[in-house]
C-alpha cells in the first residue's frame, strides 16, 4: 500500500468518526453528514488509483467508471425524488444494496480462493519474505501463506452477514411500501434457529474441509518453502473442490433464506428497530471485507457503524419501552390479532361534523395536534401547518405534541414538520406534552393510532403494553381523525375511540385539514 | 484452531482496531436524541457503504477472461455506489430540513 494511500485511509477513518460524532447532535448533524461523504471520496477515489497489490494496480477502469457512474446517477435520482414519508424504505433500500454489495464480494473472492489457478512466483514470494524479516529481524516465512483458513472464515463471515442483512433489507423494504405482508407461523422461532444452526453447521464443515486439505494435501506447504534455486511453480488449486464450493453455495442459499424468515414476523412499531439492527449487520460485514483486504478505513468504517448502529438499535428499543428481545421473537403484528380476538365490541363510538370541529377549534384556548402516519402518508403536513397558523392568528394557542415513534420511524415526524417549516418551538417532545395534556381544551389526533392507544398503560394483555404513549385522554376534548374505524399499524383496537369525550372525524388527513382550514376562516 | 490462531496473530493490529472501534462507536453515539435516530442511522447506512472499496478492489484486480469476477464485481461497485451515494444524499435532505427552523 502505498504512502499516500495509506494517509487517504487515515483521512476516510477520520472523517467517519467525526462525522458520527456530528451527526448525534443537531445542531452540527448536517456538516458531520458532509464531511463524512467527503472522507468517503477520498477513500474512494484513493482506492482506484493508489491501490496496488503484488506490485499491480487496478485495471478494468471502463467497468469500475462505468459501475461508480450508474450507482451515483441511480442513487441521487432515487434519493432526490423519494418522498419524506417514503424514507423509511429507502434508507432499507440503501442498506440492503450494501449488504448484498458484501455478498457479491465474498461470492468473488471466494471463487478466486477456492477456484482459482493461482500462480506464485515462489522466488519472488521467498525473497520478499527475506526482505522482510531482515528488517524485522525474525524469519516468518509462508505464514501469510500457511493456511488459509482464517482467510475463508473471513469470507464466509462476510457472506453470511451480507445477505442476511440483504435478504432482511429487501423484506423490511417490501413490508414498507406495503408490498409485503406480515407472516408468521406456529413454531417459526424454531425453524429458524434450525436454519441458523445450518449455517454454523455448513460453515464449520467447509473450514475444517479447507484446513484438513491444507494441512495433509495437495499443493500446499505450511512451514517448509520449497529450497533455492526458488523456481516458479503454479500451485493449482486444491484437489478437490466440490465439497467446499457446495458447502459454499449452500451457506449462501441458508444465509438468504434466514434473512427472509427473520424478518417476516416483525412488523409494525418494531419494523424501524430491525431496519437499524440490519444495518449494523452491514457494518459489520463491511468490517470483514476490511480484514479481508487488510484494509483500516473499511474496518473502522464497518465496525464503528455496527457498533453504533446496535446502541441505536438499543436506544429505540428503549423509546418504545421494548426489549430488543421482545422486538425479534414478539412479532407485535402477530400476536395482536390472535390476542384481540377480531373486533371487539368496545361500544359505540361518534362522530363529529367538519363545521362542529372546527368550531371547537377556533374557540378553544389551547390545542394540541398529534400527528400521526395518516399525516405523514395524505402529506398533509403543509396545509397542518396552514391550519396552525391560522388558529394561532386566531388567538389560540397551538402546539405538535410530538411521540418518539410517530409516523414509522423515530424522528420521522419531526422531519416532516420541518418540511412544512413547522417552528421547532411548536412541536413537544412526549413528556412536557403529557404534562401540558390537562390544560389542553382540544386534541386533534392526525391519523395517529397506536401512541394514543390507553391500552399501553392499562392493559396488561396488550401487546403494547408499556409502551409510553401520549396521554391525550386527560385532555378536555379529543377530535381524532382516521380513515376508518380500522385497527392501526399494530393491529390492536384503541378504546381511546370508544371514550366519551373522543370524537371522531373519519376521511383522508389532507382533505379534512383543507375543510377545517376553510371552515375555520369563516369563523 | 491453530491456523485461526495464526490468522489472528497475523492481524493482531486489525483486532485491536476492532476493538477500539467498538468502544469508540458506542462512545460517540451513547446521548443521541431520538429526534436525530432517523438522520443518524441513515448517516451510518452511508458510512458502511464503505464496503465499496472492497468491490472496488475485486472488480480492478479481474483478470480480463475472469467473467464471474468482472460481472458480479460489476454488480457490486453500482450497489455500493448507489449505498453511499444514496446514503448521503438522503441524509442530507431530512437533515436540510432541520436547519430551516432557526
Amino acid at each position: 500500500m502505498s504512502g499516500l494511500l495509506t494517509l487517504a485511509y487515515l483521512i476516510g477513518s477520520i472523517t467517519f468518526i467525526v462525522g458520527l460524532k456530528m451527526l448525534s447532535n443537531p445542531a452540527s448533524a448536517r456538516k458531520g453528514n458532509l464531511i463524512a461523504a467527503a472522507g468517503m471520496f477520498i477513500a474512494i477515489i484513493g482506492t482506484i488509483f493508489l491501490y496496488e497489490e503484488n506490485g499491480e494496480r487496478l485495471h478494468n477502469f471502463g467497468w469500475l467508471f462505468g459501475g461508480l457512474f450508474i450507482g451515483t446517477v441511480v442513487g441521487v435520482l432515487a434519493a432526490k425524488k423519494v418522498k419524506m414519508t417514503a424514507m423509511p424504505e429507502m434508507v432499507s433500500l440503501f442498506n440492503g444494496m450494501g449488504g448484498a454489495c458484501a455478498m457479491l464480494i465474498s461470492i468473488v473472492e471466494f471463487d478466486h480462493l477456492a477456484n482459482g489457478h493461482i500462480t506464485v512466483n515462489i522466488g519472488k514470494f521467498i525473497q520478499d519474505a527475506i526482505g522482510q524479516a531482515a528488517q524485522h529481524g525474525d524469519i516468518n516465512i509462508g505464514a501469510g501463506f500457511g493456511n488459509p483458513v482464517g482467510k475463508y472464515l473471513i469470507i464466509l463471515l462476510g457472506l453470511i452477514i451480507g445477505s442476511v442483512s440483504f435478504a432482511g433489507s429487501m423484506v423490511a423494504w417490501g413490508k414498507l411500501n406495503g408490498k409485503v405482508k406480515d407472516f408468521s407461523f406456529n413454531g417459526q422461532h424454531i425453524v429458524n434457529l434450525i436454519v441458523l444452526a445450518a449455517i454454523v453447521i455448513a460453515g464449520a464443515w467447509l473450514l475444517i474441509d479447507v484446513h484438513q486439505q491444507f494441512s495433509g494435501g495437495n499443493g500446499s506447504w505450511t512451514s517448509n518453502p520449497p529450497a533455492a534455486p526458488f523456481p516458479n511453480i503454479e500451485l493449482q488449486s486444491m484437489a478437490d473442490t466440490t465439497l467446499i464450493n457446495t458447502l459454499f453455495y449452500v451457506t449462501l442459499a441458508l444465509s438468504i433464506v434466514y434473512g427472509v424468515m427473520f424478518v417476516m414476523p416483525i412488523g409494525g412499531a418494531d419494523m424501524p428497530v430491525v431496519i437499524s439492527l440490519l444495518n449494523s449487520f452491514t457494518g459489520v460485514a463491511a468490517a470483514c471485507g476490511g480484514f479481508l483486504y487488510n484494509n483500516p478505513v473499511m474496518l473502522t468504517g464497518g465496525i464503528l457503524v455496527g457498533s453504533a448502529g446496535t446502541i441505536l438499535t438499543i436506544l429505540m428499543c428503549k423509546a418504545m419501552n421494548r426489549s430488543l428481545k421482545n422486538v425479534l421473537i414478539g412479532s407485535f403484528g402477530a400476536k395482536a390479532t390472535s390476542a384481540g380476538g377480531g373486533p371487539k365490541d368496545q361500544g359505540n363510538y361518534k362522530e363529529v361534523t367538519i363545521a362542529d370541529a372546527a368550531v371547537m377549534m377556533r374557540y378553544a384556548s389551547k390545542v394540541m395536534i398529534v400527528p400521526g402516519y395518516g399525516l405523514a402518508v395524505a402529506q398533509a403536513q403543509h396545509v397542518c401547518h396552514e391550519l396552525e397558523k391560522l388558529l394561532e392568528e386566531k388567538g389560540v394557542e397551538v402546539n405538535y405534541a410530538i411521540h418518539p415513534v410517530a409516523g414509522r420511524m423515530p424522528g420521522h415526524m419531526n422531519v416532516l414538520l420541518a418540511e412544512a417549516d413547522v417552528p421547532y418551538e411548536k412541536l413537544e417532545e412526549m413528556e412536557t406534552a403529557n404534562a401540558a395534556m390537562p390544560n389542553t381544551d382540544v386534541v386533534l389526533v392526525l391519523g395517529a393510532n397506536d401512541v394514543v392507544n390507553p391500552a399501553a398503560k392499562n392493559d396488561p394483555s396488550s401487546p403494547i403494553y408499556g409502551m409510553p404513549i401520549l396521554e391525550v385522554e386527560l385532555a378536555k376534548m379529543v377530535i381524532v381523525n382516521k380513515r376508518s374505524m380500522k385497527p392501526g399499524y399494530a393491529g390492536i383496537e384503541n378504546e381511546l375511540f370508544f371514550q366519551p369525550k373522543t370524537s371522531m372525524l373519519f376521511g383522508d388527513a389532507k382533505s379534512v385539514l383543507q375543510q377545517l382550514v376553510a371552515e375555520v376562516k369563516t369563523l | 484452531m491453530t491456523a485461526i490462531l495464526d490468522f489472528l496473530q497475523l492481524h493482531i493490529e486489525m483486532v485491536y482496531i476492532v476493538i477500539l472501534s467498538i468502544f469508540l462507536g458506542i462512545e460517540v453515539i451513547s446521548r443521541v436524541p431520538s429526534v436525530l435516530h432517523t438522520p443518524l442511522m441513515s448517516g451510518a447506512n452511508a458510512i458502511h457503504g464503505v464496503v465499496i472499496i472492497g468491490a472496488i478492489i475485486v472488480m480492478g484486480k479481474a483478470e480480463a477472461d475472469n467473467w464471474l469476477a468482472l460481472v458480479l464485481g460489476f454488480l457490486a461497485v453500482i450497489l455500493g455506489t448507489l449505498n453511499v451515494v444514496g446514503g448521503f444524499v438522503v441524509t442530507d435532505r431530512m437533515l436540510e430540513m432541520f436547519k430551516k427552523k432557526k
